[in-house]
């Protein structure tokens, strides 16, 4: 059934009667949203504001153009911006290119060895990614990928995560519908593109948030596999060459480089969110 | 159009042996039920004919071609699922185009853009539109072609089922309760649209259900199923007339059939409860089960005697369930109102089976051929020698 027909009603309950449950939803969600309230708020403050002991939100002078301004010229943001972009990219394509077929065949096909199999997809999913970091670097730096977008982008191109989360998706699919395929015709690959991928879209957005937000703030990988003053940097580590080398105690101007940094995934986030709920809702698959 | 023939099929799950040797065979054209309670191993099998289940042992063949080791898709056979299959993101048109698509496009044509370029592939569509067209007119789901299975109601959904199954022409159908997700009403109306469907596609069907109503009414032959095993292979009055067994007797028929403890006495004249009747079983002496279907039992001056515990009046009929009067065992019978309403009192009835309507079963559970006394003693006047008489 279709669960959007039935939200509880914002037309047949009064304002005032949903105004209590509101106001404190508002004060939970400032709450949370405090921290990037700050940031914003910061960005848009001249140095000795921003040292001021009082506390004021919004500022008595506006340095818009000197914080934003400084970020603009003394470090390449937007180049920052498309690393991100390109590497997150690449990883999210990776990932489902592996995942979607590894958690179909997980769930729906009988092979041997497919438990021993998913039990080390569980394994790997203790594993932190902290710990292959160094035999990793090794690696790269042996074969001398590191300061490449591929050195950015191999070591998450499978998520153990991605093929647990489909699999357990799949597994909810009916059988009825891999057999129908089958008897239509088609072989596992046309099973997986054709018929699985466009139902798990909902499944698949739900990962690609994860995973993109996981990706464009990770500081820790890119930290290690990009060196130097760093053409290859993403966003977060960009933030952080800014910090170290350009703004020193300027936190206005470095605030206003955070900003920037988090626009993107909040604008992303915002598009994906309606296609998110979309997907969910078309889902009809006792089809 | 393709006859199918199974041979000594074996599937085990685990420890759980699901066939235990299942043989069977039918002609072209045929409409056969596969009928049983659940667990009865009767999906079970339609899966191994379809190719969705590889059996342990035994042979499959369809239109005198084994085909035992090849895969669903290369069997032409086509199934109708429970709860349809339907893919839920494709239109109506494009589900039941799917199949041709599949098999009569290649990867490139296939392709979303590269497809246009290869020359002949917009021809192949427009002829697979034009069938999955004529198709959708059969089945007069014309106006729903650019809908989606989410918007249809459950009839509609079967239709469009179905419709994906006769579109390529297989050389089977193979049918996995179809119509249990329908109302009642509906399942009614679509059991005779099934029938009809069939004697015009004349299609080869295999149709699987728990329901006996829809076995009985629709197929042309009948295979009872029970822990793995046929345990009756023929048309519905045969399996309802003569069944092979206890168990096919007690599962075919609604209301149940009757058991009662019975003796087959002296020449083997057969008692029930004690009662005498007019039957006779050559050749056997002993305990014997006797089954009295409920419309076999008439209001009688002289017979068994029991008490009514409950009547359900349908209009047309009237059931009554009774026990006898030594309280033991339970009765249904089956009578016309009229005769309802003559009875002498409605709280205790005597009643006596019709004559050679009878079955009897041995200790074993199989059917034993009886015969009527008028019969038993021709057949000892004209043959005095022990020879063994031919049943009617």
């Amino acid at each position: 059934m279709n669960p959007g027909s039935q939200m509880p009603g914002s037309h047949d309950r009064s304002l005032a009667a949903d105004l209590p449950r509101l106001a404190l939803l508002s004060v939970l969600g400032l709450l949370f949203l405090m921290p990037y309230i700050w940031m914003v708020s910061v960005s848009l403050k001249p140095l000795d504001e921003v040292w001021r002991a009082s506390m004021s939100l919004i500022p008595e002078t506006f340095a818009i153009e000197r914080n934003y301004g400084r970020v603009f010229r003394e470090v390449p943001i937007g180049r920052y911006l498309l690393n991100g972009a390109i590497v997150c990219f690449g990883i999210l394509v990776f990932q489902l290119a592996f995942a979607l077929p590894a958690g179909y065949a997980m769930a729906k096909l009988n092979f041997r060895g497919r438990e021993t199999l998913f039990a080390f997809v569980m394994l790997g999913l203790l594993i932190p990614a902290h710990v292959p970091a160094i035999p990793l670097y090794i690696a790269f730096a042996q074969t001398g990928i590191l300061n490449t977008y591929a050195a950015l982008i191999a070591p998450s191109t499978i998520s153990v995560f991605a093929i647990f989360m489909f699999r357990q998706f799949f597994r909810a699919m009916p059988d009825e519908l891999i057999h129908a395929a089958r008897m239509d015709g088609l072989g596992e690959w046309s099973i997986v593109w054709r018929i699985i991928v466009p139902n798990a879209w909902p499944a698949a957005t739900a990962f690609a948030i994860f995973s993109v937000v996981a990706h464009w703030n990770d500081l820790f990988w890119p930290l290690i596999a990009v060196s130097g003053k760093g053409e290859l940097a993403t966003p977060a580590l960009g933030v952080i060459y800014f910090r170290t080398e350009e703004a020193g105690d300027d936190f206005g101007a470095l605030m206003a480089a955070a900003t920037i940094t988090t626009i993107p995934l909040v604008a992303a986030f915002l598009l994906a969110q309606r296609r998110f709920i979309e997907g969910i809702t078309m889902t009809g698959l006792k089809g | 159009m393709a006859g199918i023939v199974l041979d000594r099929i074996e599937k085990a799950f685990g420890e759980t042996r699901v066939l235990k040797g299942v043989s069977l065979g039918f002609d072209a054209g045929a409409f056969v039920s596969l009928v049983g309670p659940s667990g009865c191993g009767k999906t079970t099998l339609l899966r191994i004919i379809a190719g969705l289940e590889r059996a342990d042992a035994g042979m499959v063949s369809i239109a005198g071609r084994d085909v035992t080791g090849l895969r669903a898709a290369d069997r032409d056979v086509a199934m109708v699922f429970q709860n349809y299959a339907l893919y839920p993101h494709m239109t109506v048109e494009q589900n039941m185009a799917l199949p041709l698509v599949m098999r009569r496009l290649s990867a490139v044509e296939r392709a979303p853009f590269l497809g246009r370029l290869v020359s002949g592939t917009g021809e192949r569509r427009t002829a697979i539109k034009a069938e999955v067209a004529e198709a959708a007119k059969l089945l007069s789901i014309g106006h729903l072609m650019e809908r989606r299975p989410g918007q249809l109601s459950g009839g509609q959904r079967q239709r469009v089922a179905l419709g994906r199954a006769i579109v390529r022409h297989p050389k089977a159908f193979l049918m996995d309760e179809p119509l249990s997700n329908l109302d009642a009403a509906l399942r009614h109306d679509m059991r005779r649209e099934l029938v009809d469907l069939h004697k015009r596609v004349g299609v080869t069907t295999v149709y699987v259900t728990h329901d006996q109503a829809e076995a009985m009414t629709m197929s042309d032959r009948v295979a009872v199923m029970l822990g793995g095993n046929v345990l009756q292979f023929g048309s519905p009055r045969e399996v309802y007339e003569q069944p092979a067994t206890i168990e096919v007797a007690k599962f075919i028929g609604s209301p149940r059939i009757n058991i009662l403890p019975g003796e087959a006495g002296a020449e083997g004249r057969i008692s029930v409860v004690g009662a005498a009747t007019d039957a006779v079983a050559p050749r056997t002496t002993g305990k014997l089960d006797i089954g009295i279907r409920p419309e076999h039992l008439v209001i009688a001056d002289d017979g068994l005697a029991i008490i009514v515990r409950h009547v359900e009046f349908l209009g047309s009929e009237v059931l009554v369930y009774a026990r006898d009067t030594s309280g033991g065992d339970h009765l249904t019978v089956r009578l016309d109102p009229q005769a309802w309403e003559r009875a002498a009192s409605h709280e205790t009835l005597t009643v006596a089976p019709q004559p050679g309507k009878l079955l009897a079963f041995d200790a074993a559970g199989n059917r034993v051929g009886l015969i009527s006394t008028e019969t038993a003693a021709q057949v000892q006047a004209h043959v005095p020698s022990r020879r063994v008489p031919r049943y009617v």
